[in-house]
């Protein structure tokens, strides 16, 4: 059984017709990298997967169990097995980095508070930072606030981890730290990622599958090597970054 | 709060009406429901109650002196001098009754209802609402039912505490100011004031307190559009409320018997 199940998902946004028809599986314990233009709908997809969204049309299952029909309380008992680290980090600005990252820990797991600042220590040196537990987000740099909210979103141990571009925004060493980072996690927790790129160095170094989505559908699926060797012309001129090409689109 | 469709004006008027009220009893419900946001709800007294106290001590004793000038003046030329005394119960009444609860519902709706949809508008287009969800806490409980619940409780208070310093008001500028018999125009107050006429204001700030609250969480939770549409969501949450709540109070002053 999939860890991961979209089957038919149809969205649409006022006239716009984002995803049409989509279909993916990702297995426990695999690390997927969805790769796509800006605004291909992407990240929209990525929130039908924790809940955030309803799909107009089709389902989505975890582990089995339909979540798209599920009313918010029943996701919201859910989201204790998804982490998520959103694009601009979406951080809670009355919050100290220690507040944030805990947030998390406090919902989701009975821990005493000793234990959860632990935690919240653990995290945070998880991801390159130390003594910046009593910060305000507006204190940090933008690469710092992606890695805090990376620490907030593996704080409880979830077993789905889901990264809308992890990388953007980071220096090149800090960009493969957190590469490095997702690949621990996954052989360290076994935990089922699933990433949102434009980065294909990033995309290469952690995928074990990438699904291309263009159009609303994924229009390829396989592993890095199997992409590379795509005759796509779709999929050629995405993940060698040429202008001209089937995609016309900017 | 997803906006699938783009519909004509009129339409768009019940369906805005639609999420308001879904807002409403999802907010409501979630006030009963465990467990309560403590933080949320101290921080939201704080905001709503104690930072909202200097406005309305200026607009309750400027709002009174004016009330209180006003009947002075119109005894003075239409009853003729010395009957001044007589405006002491109209003076409070007047401002128990529609004054106070109108001011204290402007004022909150201005600094408080603009936040709110500032806030929770900014948390919209910056995906903190989305963090929420994805870590287990239910926006409309963290966020929304707090607001509910602070602005149910502080409005009417605010509005007590602004009778009290509008009578003053009134009472300065006649009494002290003006120089009208200091005894009967206590006693004349006393005599013809009620408890209710004071309950009327009070029940009208309960209602004036949950749509300030669900009109600026209701524009923060549908913001869309950055900058743009945080400023757009906050003078909408001010001009929505303020309508909303003239409105209402006409309704309320009709409906409210004036003695029980």
């Amino acid at each position: 059984m999939s860890k991961i199940k979209i089957v038919d998902l149809y969205k649409s946004f006022e006239s716009k017709q984002v995803l049409k028809g989509l279909n993916l599986e990702i297995e426990a314990g695999e690390t997927m990298v969805i790769i796509g233009q800006s605004g291909s709908g992407k990240s929209v997809l990525l929130k039908h997967i924790i809940g955030i969204m309803r799909p107009d049309r089709g389902q989505v299952f975890i582990d089995g169990q339909e979540i798209s029909a599920l009313p918010d309380e029943e996701i919201m008992k859910l989201s204790r097995k998804f982490g998520m680290l959103f694009q601009g980090a979406a951080l809670f600005d009355s919050m100290t980095v220690a507040e944030n990252v805990a947030f998390g820990l406090r919902r989701h797991t009975r821990l005493s508070e000793g234990e959860v600042q632990q935690l919240v220590r653990t995290s945070l040196e998880q991801v390159g930072l130390r003594g910046v537990e009593h910060l305000l987000p507006y204190e940090l740099s933008g690469g710092m606030k992606k890695r805090v909210g990376l620490a907030r979103a593996i704080a409880y141990s979830p077993e789905i981890i889901l990264y809308d571009e992890p990388t953007t925004g980071l220096d090149p060493i800090r960009a493969d730290a957190i590469n490095c980072l997702i690949l621990e996690l996954k052989e360290k927790m076994r935990v089922t990622s699933v990433v949102i790129t434009h980065d294909m160095n990033s995309t290469y170094k952690v995928a074990d599958r990438i699904a291309m989505l263009y159009d609303g559908q994924i229009i390829e699926i396989g592993t890095p090597e199997e992409i590379r060797r795509s005759t796509n012309p779709v999929v050629q001129q995405f993940i060698s970054g040429r202008a001209e090409g089937p995609i016309t689109e900017w | 709060m997803e906006r699938p469709i783009r519909i004509p004006f009129f339409s768009n008027f019940f369906y805005e009406l639609g999420q308001v009220y879904d807002l409403a009893v999802r907010g409501f419900r979630a006030v009963f429901q465990k467990p309560f946001e403590k933080r949320n709800f101290w921080q939201q007294l704080e905001e709503v109650g104690v930072n909202s106290l200097p406005v309305v001590s200026l607009t309750a004793a400027f709002g009174g002196l004016v009330f209180g000038l006003q009947a002075y003046l119109a005894f003075h030329r239409y009853i003729g001098p010395g009957s001044e005394s007589q405006g002491g119960p109209i003076i409070a009444v007047g401002l128990c009754r529609e004054l106070i609860p109108i001011l204290v519902g402007l004022m909150v709706a201005g600094r408080v209802g603009s936040a709110m949809a500032a806030e929770i508008g900014t948390m919209k287009i910056t995906e903190q609402i989305d963090a929420l969800f994805s870590l287990g806490a239910n926006p409309v409980k963290y966020l929304v039912a707090p607001r509910i619940l602070a602005s149910m409780i502080m409005v009417p208070c605010l509005t007590l505490y602004g009778d009290v310093i509008g009578i003053f008001g009134g009472y300065t500028y006649n009494v002290l100011l003006m120089k009208v018999n200091k005894t009967l125009y206590v006693q004349n107050t006393l005599k013809y004031f009620e408890m209710w006429d004071i309950s009327v204001g009070l029940i009208k700030a309960l209602v004036f307190g949950l749509v300030i609250a669900i009109i600026g969480c209701w524009q923060g939770m549908t913001t869309e559009g950055g900058a743009e549409g945080v400023g757009r969501a906050t003078t909408k949450s001010v001009v929505v409320a303020s309508i909303t709540i003239l409105i209402l109070n006409f309704f309320l002053s009709k409906i409210l018997p004036a003695t029980l």
